[in-house]
């Protein structure tokens, strides 16, 4: 694996990606092994999940939804890395609570991810019991119990020890914000996943906010990505606004955890959204800063790339566009009109039998 | 049948598990080579390998995330906490997340891990090594708690705790250790946890105990007998679930209930058993409940009048016995 960096400012996608300097079309902008299809459906899910994200924060101001986390921005960090994973077939995923588009990608039905927001009992990842999409998945090779930030870390190169032993082959990709860079359990996570090799990987999603707190008040390094160095295991530095830039360095960083340890993933993410809905960033985000990172929204690009590849046709996008609203608009009524938990079950489930 | 210690027992209980399942496996700190600070799993690293006694950095955040971790993927993990005054950086994972992953699942995740800790005082420990911790788990739902006092229940328990699919806490004395010696059957046998055990039978008042002070309830019964006062002794050996049935069993017969404990004694798994005879055995009470407890300093002392003064000992707690005995 490349010991090369990306940086946010030349891995921009359409224009670097898709065109030579004189304008014509490169033969292929995508790696060996996507099809078409894929990247059609990759799309397709990364539609979906933004049309969720939106009405549910939009649900959430109706009273409908609680609380809520968006993933508007991490998009391609979130569906790159899982598409890498799809792609080799034996991977499991400890997210955090950002993650609602890796989650929802993941399999969800748009109907299950919206009783999940509502704190129904067909929620699939803890029957109304915990905050949305937190718990497990694990039809869908997802484990994530809470968010403290880093607890999952800790537990993800437990579970890939517990792979080794059980003779799996089973690669671990664990996911948390830069705030979570800060815990110690990040730090004697990656300790021991280097002592042991264990095939695990670190993928911080770094939208430069723990919150409210900057980044400049969360470290002095530059890149999260560097502190790989301390640990002796390869650290990279990813535009994450750039599906395809984060398929590839998976696919590379799970070959590389396979064959020889743990690896970190730095994917340079912006949150287009305030932390959650209870949270209101005006208060501490530049004026101009989302409008700006906007500009890179990852559904659009994405979708441009698409297009200027002839993959996909404008009528198509518009198409995909619509049955993704429409699957929303279903989802909501069917949620709404779900059940909550029975109150009965209220004790169960606090022991295993 | 052979006579052995506590340690020798608990050795024995990892070593028959490990060879019956190899998804049973120890994590801790100085576990492989050194076998253990205590020797808990001396000569087990030459057996089984240093892939499944496996000596974690000194770090006991991570020591229970990636037990815990490695519950998930389905292995049985006994993390091993030095000392249970070292448990604090890794309650997180112990209360914040494996007490509450099956819940927090739906039951979808489970977490078979034991995390053995030798706790208590008496052995000059001071405030750092003779903490007990046992209220803070006790308290929390989804974990088990055991904590037993002689060699017999300390195997056939800790076997149980790793054949459960739940936490399980497991609190070893560490001044039972070599102290208390006992008569352990050779070959396969296990105890069920959630059930306490008589000790002493008896009529005129009931004590209830658990690990180092439950010997000290004996002596203090002894030293009664010879005074006519003829004392229960219950031994809890789990904590949590706890076996209510037995505790006011015996309070109904007696009518006169103590219980004694190493720990704090304010919100104390005491406190909880007076409120349990309060509420279910009113009408059977011939007098106060009692507590014979640590006091509510943070724990006790290094120096030995200090550490003295804080220990349960037999007389202190024949002195209320006999105070009990008499109302």
């Amino acid at each position: 694996m490349p010991r090369k960096r990306t940086n946010s400012a030349q891995a921009n996608v359409g224009s670097v990606r898709t065109a030579r300097a004189n304008g014509a079309p490169v033969k292929s902008p995508f790696p060996k092994g996507l099809k078409s299809t894929d990247l059609v459906d990759y799309y397709t899910r990364l539609v979906q999940a933004r049309s969720l994200d939106e009405r549910i924060w939009a649900l959430n101001r109706q009273g409908k939804v609680p609380i809520a986390a968006s993933s508007q921005g991490h998009e391609a960090a979130e569906l790159g890395s899982l598409l890498a994973a799809e792609k080799d077939g034996d991977c499991f995923l400890f997210p955090y609570y950002r993650d609602l588009a890796l989650k929802v990608a993941a399999g969800l039905t748009p109907a299950q991810t919206m009783m999940s927001f509502m704190g129904k009992a067909g929620d699939p990842y803890s029957s109304g019991r915990q905050f949305p999409l937190q718990g497990a998945d694990l039809p869908h090779n997802i484990i994530q119990i809470s968010n403290v930030v880093a607890a999952g870390l800790t537990q993800s190169v437990g579970y890939a020890l517990g792979c080794r032993m059980a003779g799996e082959n089973t690669v671990v990709l664990v996911y948390f914000g830069d705030g979570a860079s800060s815990q110690g359990e990040t730090h004697e996570a990656m300790n021991f996943a280097s002592i042991h090799k264990l095939p695990v990987i670190f993928i911080c999603e770094n939208n430069r906010y723990a919150i409210s707190t900057p980044q400049s008040s969360q470290m002095v390094v530059e890149e999260v990505a560097s502190r790989a160095a301390g640990y002796g295991f390869p650290g990279f530095t990813v535009d994450g606004m750039d599906l395809i830039s984060c398929y590839e360095a998976t696919r590379e960083a799970i070959t590389h955890a396979r064959n020889q340890g743990p690896v970190l993933l730095e994917m340079m993410v912006d949150r287009f959204m305030s932390h959650t809905t209870d949270d209101d960033d005006r208060r501490y985000r530049p004026e101009g800063e989302v409008e700006r990172a906007r500009e890179r929204d990852p559904v659009v690009t994405f979708g441009r790339t698409l297009l200027s590849q002839g993959i996909l046709t404008q009528k198509k996008i518009d198409q995909i566009a619509a049955e993704a609203l429409k699957a929303t608009d279903e989802a909501t009524d069917i949620a709404e009109a779900s059940n909550p938990p029975d109150e009965s079950v209220l004790h169960d489930s606090v022991y295993s039998p | 049948m052979a006579v052995k210690s506590v340690i020798e027992a608990v050795r024995e209980a990892i070593t028959e598990e490990m060879t019956r399942d190899s998804k049973v496996f120890v994590m801790g700190e100085d576990v492989g080579v050194r076998g253990g600070v205590f020797l808990a799993t001396q000569g087990l690293s030459e057996e089984f390998g240093n892939e499944r006694i496996i000596d974690a950095p000194l770090a006991e955040a991570s020591i229970m995330g990636i037990a815990l971790g490695a519950a998930f993927r389905g292995m049985r993990p006994i993390p091993e906490v030095q000392f249970s005054d070292f448990v604090w950086p890794s309650v997180n994972q112990l209360i914040g997340e494996a007490a509450r992953t099956c819940y927090g699942t739906n039951g979808a995740v489970q977490v078979p891990m034991v995390i053995r800790m030798p706790y208590g005082g008496g052995i000059r420990g001071g405030l750092f090594h003779s903490q007990n911790v046992e209220t803070h788990f006790f308290h929390t739902p989804g974990l088990k708690v055991v904590a037993p006092s002689t060699p017999y229940d300390a195997k056939g328990l800790l076997k149980s705790a790793i054949r459960d699919n739940n936490p399980v806490v497991f609190l070893e004395h560490k001044k039972t250790y070599r102290l208390v010696r006992g008569e352990v059957p050779e070959g396969e046998y296990t105890l069920p946890i959630g059930k306490a055990d008589v000790k002493r039978a008896g009529s005129n008042v009931t004590v209830v105990s658990y690990g180092l002070t439950l010997h000290y309830c004996l002596e203090a019964a002894e030293e009664l007998a010879g005074e006519g006062i003829d004392v229960e002794v219950v031994d809890l050996r789990t904590l949590t679930p706890l076996d209510t049935e037995t505790v006011l069993e015996s309070v109904k017969k007696t009518g006169k209930l103590a219980v004694v404990h190493e720990d704090n004694i304010t919100g104390g798994v005491g406190a909880e058993i007076a409120a349990l005879a309060a509420d279910q055995a009113f009408e059977y009470l011939d007098g106060p409940v009692v507590r014979i407890c640590g006091p509510d300093v943070p724990t006790m002392p290094f120096a030995q009048t200090l550490e003295d003064a804080y220990m349960p000992t037999a007389d202190k707690i024949a002195a209320g016995l006999r105070n009990l005995a008499a109302y």
